[in-house]
């Protein structure tokens, strides 16, 4: 119960990531989601898109340093204290937290939270536990339409 | 003590049969020591089809083969040692190719001699016994602070070996103790003049003048030190491998640096093809060293740049002079008075898992040197937890820290962005304009 992150590397300098977006835009790539994490010479951006093998092809044909990594999409309630219960379900399992981001889908009533973690399996059985959702990369496409 | 203006005036004023009489004598005298007691010399005399006979005077000196950083490279530590160790009383080094130190020897008698070309040096910036010298040159293996230190003695001035850093310390103790000759890099000198300015603290100092070497400076430079710290600034050169700073320096005309040409022979020569060059024409720096005991180097090659003049200068001294490095004839740069070679730079690339492909850019901010390496990431390298990336930045800072001694930053570039020319790579851009 996992979708596929596309971490790029990007040189911190103006337009580096225009230059990203649009090579995604010419090859008609329709993002989901979008995280940057910076240090002081450069950054890192996360993405998680419709086809994540034509991405990865495109971006390694451009010359871009990527990867591809297991995340979790965490479905949240869209009311107060719903993400307290998510991170409640993995602190209480013991499940570490690297980074989170949100995104939203054309579903009403729900957010969606992109969580990276050391443990996947650990961290869906934590959550399924507690009654939370999950979305695998299959299940993705549907959120959009 | 009366101010006198030479620290040696027979030596340094000397007629040039004079000189050319004790470098004639000094120079036979050290061949046939050195190829009876050092197999490495005889090996390369023998080689070169010379021997100590053929060696009549300095009209013979062409004669001998040059001596390279390699030699020294190979000969390390021992197989250029001309004394017996029991006879030797100190080292000291200098960072060379792909992490191989430099050591010399010194007798005490080849510490003297160092320690006398500072103390002209000294004296050719109006020091005297009264004198309180700061020396803020870095003590230890490196023998800016060792060599001035030394010199001072000699003179009998008051020294203050603070060596370098702590700047607080520095400018407390150049008020208290009213220092008035500063010893240091000039990119240190225009940062302690910046910081005593700031602190209002200019009207408190005494300083009269500045020695600074170890680095390349330029004219601006000087101006800029001496008007904000109200004093004149002189120039000084040497290396570790002759002995150490004092090789040559300044005087008040400032018309080039004057060599100790009793004790280190220079000629320049053309780096490609080994011939030796008139006075007047630009080419690389030899040096050989005729009073040393311990580590005496024949005609071994600086590769700076330089052109010398034996036209009368008008402070008395009769010595050769050279001027100010005009550049390298091999790649390597001085950064904050470090030797930096990029071949240690990329040693610790592939080291460290990185590519060899890279560039060096060294800039001046505010009189002060800044080195940085840019790496290109690659795949192997990447991830995306920028904590791991950033860890792996750190570990390439730390070791090449520990491999030039000093502070490199180091910044990732995208894949295929430095430049790959045909041929040579152009691995080095150096900003700083210091030989224009």
């Amino acid at each position: 119960m996992t979708v596929r992150q596309i971490s790029v590397f990007l040189e911190n300098r103006p337009a580096a990531l225009l230059e990203f977006t649009k090579l995604l835009e010419e090859n008609s790539i329709d993002l989901r989601a979008l995280s940057l994490a910076e240090a002081e010479d450069f950054g890192i951006v996360r993405i998680i898109v419709d086809d994540s093998y034509k991405t990865m092809q495109v971006l390694k044909d451009a010359g871009y340093v990527c990867n591809m990594t297991k995340v979790l999409a965490v479905e949240v309630e869209d009311k107060p204290g719903a993400l307290v219960k998510v991170l409640k379900a993995l602190g209480d399992n013991g499940v570490n937290l690297e980074y989170t981001y949100a995104f939203l889908s054309s579903k009403k009533g729900s957010a969606f939270m992109i969580m990276r973690v050391a443990d996947n399996d650990a961290a869906v059985k934590a959550l399924s536990a507690a009654g939370i959702k999950t979305v695998c990369q299959d299940d993705l496409g549907a959120l959009f339409q | 003590m009366k101010m006198e203006r030479y620290y040696d005036r027979e030596h340094e004023c000397a007629s040039r049969e004079q000189m050319i009489a004790w470098q004639s004598e000094r120079l036979v005298k050290t061949v046939e020591r050195v190829y009876n007691n050092v197999p490495y010399y005889r090996k390369k005399m023998d080689e070169a089809g010379v021997r100590p006979e053929h060696i009549h005077g300095i009209e013979d000196l062409h004669l001998l083969p040059f001596l390279t950083k390699d030699d020294l490279r190979d000969a390390y530590p021992y197989g250029l040692l001309a004394e017996p160790l029991e006879n030797c009383v100190r080292i000291q080094s200098t960072s060379g190719t792909t992490g191989r130190r430099v050591v010399a020897f010194y007798t005490q008698h080849d510490v003297d001699l160092w320690e006398e070309c500072c103390a002209r040096a000294l004296v050719a910036a109006g020091g005297t016994n009264e004198d309180v010298v700061q020396v803020c040159y870095g003590y230890g293996l490196f023998t800016g602070g060792p060599g001035l230190n030394g010199g001072s003695h000699k003179l009998g001035s008051l020294t203050l070996p603070m060596s370098s850093g702590n700047t607080d310390r520095q400018i407390q103790f150049m008020v208290d103790l009213g220092a008035t000759i500063l010893c240091c890099t000039p990119s240190y000198a225009a940062y302690l003049a910046e910081s005593i300015i700031e602190r209002g603290q200019r009207d408190q100092i005494k300083l009269k003048a500045g020695i600074f070497g170890a680095e390349a400076w330029t004219e601006e430079m000087r101006h800029d030190i001496e008007e904000k710290l109200g004093i004149k600034a002189y120039d000084i050169y040497g290396l570790t491998e002759i002995s150490g700073p004092g090789v040559s320096f300044e005087c008040s005309d400032q018309k080039g640096m004057h060599i100790n040409e009793d004790h280190f022979i220079a000629e320049v020569i053309n780096p490609v093809t080994g011939e030796v060059l008139p006075d007047g024409e630009k080419g690389e720096l030899v040096f050989t060293s005729i009073t040393k005991e311990a580590f005496p180097l024949l005609r071994y090659r600086t590769r700076d740049i330089t052109i010398l003049s034996r036209e009368q200068c008008p402070c008395g001294r009769t010595t050769v002079r050279m001027t100010k490095p005009l550049g390298r004839s091999d790649d390597m740069l001085i950064v904050k008075g470090v030797n930096v070679f990029p071949s240690q730079i990329e040693t610790v690339l592939l080291n460290t898992g990185y590519p060899a492909n890279y560039q060096i850019i060294v800039t001046r901010e505010n009189n002060s040197d800044r080195i940085e390496v840019q790496v290109e990431m690659t795949p192997e390298m990447f991830s995306d937890s920028l904590s791991e990336v950033s860890a792996r930045e750190k570990e390439l800072v730390n070791a090449l820290k520990a491999m030039l001694g000093i502070y490199c930053a180091v910044k990732l570039v995208a894949p295929k962005t430095i430049e790959r020319s045909e041929g040579k790579a152009k691995r080095v851009i150096d900003k700083r304009n210091l030989y224009a």
